[in-house]
Formats: C-alpha cells, structure tokens, sequence
C-alpha cells in the first residue's frame, strides 16, 4: 500500500506559495474543502489564481479569501450570491474569466487524462468565443478549449482511505471527482479518513493514483446556500 | 396574462413519456410541479444528479444535496449522482431530450441571451451555454417584456449572447411562440389576451399562425 496520508491540513498544504493556481471543488457551497480554504486564510497566500465553479459567497467558501484580497484571478461559470466579489469584480480589483460549466470541467477532465486540448460546442458565437479557434465537425461549429493547468486541487470527498481511495455523497460529487488528478499535486479532505481494506473497491469513485495527500478535516459546517422546504 | 405557475403549466404539456429534462432556475423549476399524470419523467440538474425528487421536509435536508439553483431537494426512487464533466456529458452528447431555461432575451433568429447586463451585472453563464449550444429541443420561459415593459422578443438581442440560432419554442404570460425562419410565429394567445395586443409588445417580426388559438388550462 502507499500511503497518502498527512496528518494535518497544514503538512497537507506545504508548497502553496503565493502566485499558484488553485482547483478548487464544489458546486455553490456544496463539497467545498473547507479545512484547506481556512488554512490558506491563516497562511497569508496571496495573488491566487483559483479555478473554481463559484466563487462562494460573502463569508464562506472562497469568500473568505476574497475578503482578504488573497485572490488575483476568478475562474468560474457563475459568480452569483457574492456581493464582495461582485464588488471587486465591477471595480477592475479583480480578474475574472468565466467560461461555461461544462467546459470548465472538460478542461479538468482533459488536464486529468492527458488531452491536451478539445473541441466543444458552448460558447459558439458568443463573448467566449472571441481570440478561439473554430471548426466544423458535421456540420456543426465548434470551439477550440485547452486542457486547464494548475498546481495544486482542494479536494473534499466523504470518505476516504490512507491509499488515497475516495468516495463522495449525493451531489458533492460535482467538481470535486473530475478535479482532482487534474493539477500537480491534489490534496483531498474527508470527513472519515479510513484504514486500508475498510472501503469497498466496487464502491470507489476516484483511484488513490489521483491523490498525493488525503487527511481527515477536523470540522464541517457544511453551510447551505438556499435552504428550500416543501410545504 | 399568465402567472408564472401558469406559464410552466403550460410548458409541461410538452413534457413525453421517459423524457430526460433539464430545468433551468426560476420559472423552469416549477414545470416540475405540472408533470401531466400517466407520464414518466426524470429530472436531470447539472450539479451532478438525475431522478431529482421534491423539496425536502425539515427531517429530509441534507448539506449534500442541491439541485443547480442550490436549493435543497430530495430523490425519487432510481435516482443516481455523478460528476459535472459526466453531467455535461449527458448534455453536449444529447442525452437529454428537454432544455427549459430563463432568458433575458430571445431574437427572431432563436439567439438568447441571459447571463450578463455590461457594466451593471455579472453572474455568469453556468450550465446555459453548454444547454443551450447542444439541446436540440430548447423552451425558453420568461415574461414578455422586461421591467420597464419593453419587449424581451427582439430583431437581434442586444445582451451579450449566450447561444446563437438555438431557441424554437418561447412561453410567455401573453402566449406561446415558436421560431421559424428568422421570425416568431405566435401560435397560442393567454386567456383574454388579443393578438393585436401580443403585436403590440413583440419588437421582433411576428406572424401569426393560421391555427392560433387560445391557450386552455
């Protein structure tokens, strides 16, 4: 077995240094790596890229970094919910590109699978298409995208194993599965980090090959966005 | 006029047995509401589920589990999770059979544009790009004129797009429109709502089907 285990968020964390690009998973607030979002709070990190879906909102998620100014560059599909970062955003303080959802996670995917670079059809037409190669396929136009590079992937999984084994829960999936073998090095966080042997192997979603360090978070608020009951 | 409930009322009629269909935020989100009986449906959300059930009661909610809007939901049994990239695999690869979203604009050519207003508002395009670039089958749900009551149905769109040549089919408060060769043709009227009236608030070139009729609830 090769171990993947840290033993803080801290030791999982050492290499970030300011001027990085960062994947970061989940979907609003939804899966996001809290413990490691804390902790880059606590470490200053400063002139980030960050590779993101959202940009969280004013104080969670990515929020929490925005508010300290620690984040250069935005790269998402929707912003919404964020009065700062719409702020910032407005005001030229920050650098934002969006690009649509499901092209930001073919750019994940193909980073991950040693793709350099894709055709899709979003965008065509459009503002994101501009300075893009387009090419007919069928008929059909499409759009030149290339595979996303990054240093490190935040990660956050359910459960995990010292391998690096990872599985998730309902719909925190999103991001987090596609992301993580996609950059150098990809750090995950579980809510139960498990022996070797305890995980099903029918049952894993993401191999330990796409993990170089996985520890246990020492809390989840796990917030909710839009708490929305039936009568 | 219809309200919104009526409007995706009237949106689920187009609802076919063992359709995949993908809701978009706002109006969208209540054709699920309206699923004709007899009629078998799974409703796909991009953040990475398929078979997406009611909103939960207080007992029910789970942190894990959003719909795209980031509301909490529940599943219906034979319900399934995946990933964003095997979610939008689902969409660019035509797997699913309806796109019903909310725009901003929509021009006689079928372009929409309803992720961005310059210089006053930024939330991004999210999933809609992606929808509305591979979904051969695209309802656009939205009031017919804006705010200050000009028309959302225009000669060309004056936002930023989000997809060109893509919407054949708009329900409105004031009736239900398809796009056919570079014009709206107005095809069902809201109770009590003339065509002259429809005219009236449609920039774009309209024609009016010689079957119009009056919409029925």
């Amino acid at each position: 077995m090769i171990s993947k285990k840290v033993n803080s968020v801290k030791e999982a964390l050492t290499g970030i240094a300011n001027g990085m690009t960062l994947l970061v998973g989940g979907f609003g607030l939804c899966g996001i790596p809290e413990n490691a979002i804390a902790e880059l709070v606590q470490l200053h990190i400063k002139e980030l890229t960050c590779v993101s879906n959202n940009a969280g909102v004013d104080d969670f998620g990515l929020g929490l970094l925005l508010q300290k100014h620690q984040i250069k560059k935005m790269v998402s599909s929707y912003v919404g919910e964020n009065h700062e970062f719409e702020r910032q955003m407005l005001s030229g303080e920050i650098e934002v590109e969006l690009i649509p959802q499901g092209t930001l996670a073919e750019r994940c995917r193909s980073s991950k699978m040693g793709i350099p670079a894709f055709f899709t059809p979003a965008g065509v037409g459009t503002e994101v298409a501009e300075e893009k190669e387009v090419r007919e396929f069928n008929g059909k136009q499409y759009l030149l995208e290339y595979a996303v590079k990054a240093d490190f992937a935040l990660i956050k999984a359910w459960k995990g194993d010292e391998a690096g084994n990872l599985i998730f829960k309902g719909t925190a999936r999103n991001f987090n599965q596609v992301m993580c073998g996609a950059a150098k090095i990809n750090v995950v966080e579980v809510e139960e980090l498990v022996p070797v042997g305890e995980l099903n192997p029918n049952e894993i979603h993401v191999p330990g090959v796409f993990v170089q360090r996985i520890f246990q978070g020492e809390k989840y608020e796990k917030r909710i966005e839009k708490l929305t009951l039936s009568e | 006029m219809l309200t919104k409930e009526q409007i995706a009322q009237r949106i689920s009629k187009e609802l076919q047995d063992s359709f995949y269909v993908n809701l978009g935020i706002g109006i969208p989100t209540l054709v699920a509401n309206y699923v004709p009986s007899g009629i078998n449906v799974e409703f796909q959300s991009e953040n990475g589920v398929l078979g997406m059930g009611a909103f939960p009661t207080r007992e029910q909610v789970d942190a894990d589990l959003i719909n795209a809007g980031k509301q909490t939901i529940t599943t219906l049994p034979g319900a399934s999770f995946f990933d964003s990239e095997l979610s939008f695999g689902m969409i660019r690869g035509q797997h699913i059979d309806l796109t019903v979203l909310g725009a901003m604009e929509v021009s006689q050519y079928g372009d929409i544009a309803n992720w961005k207003i310059p210089g006053k508002m930024v939330k991004g395009m999210g999933g809609a790009m992606d929808l509305v670039a591979s979904a051969e089958n695209i309802i656009v749900a939205m009031m017919h004129t804006n705010r200050v009551g000009a028309s959302k149905l225009l000669k060309q769109c004056s936002l930023p797009l989000t997809g060109v040549g893509c919407v054949k089919t708009i329900v409105t408060n004031l009736g239900l429109l398809t796009v056919e060769n570079n014009q709206f043709v107005l095809q069902e009227t809201a109770p009590n709502i003339g065509i002259e009236y429809v005219k009236s608030v449609t920039e774009g070139d309209l024609v009016v089907s010689s079957t119009c009729k009056e919409m029925e609830f």
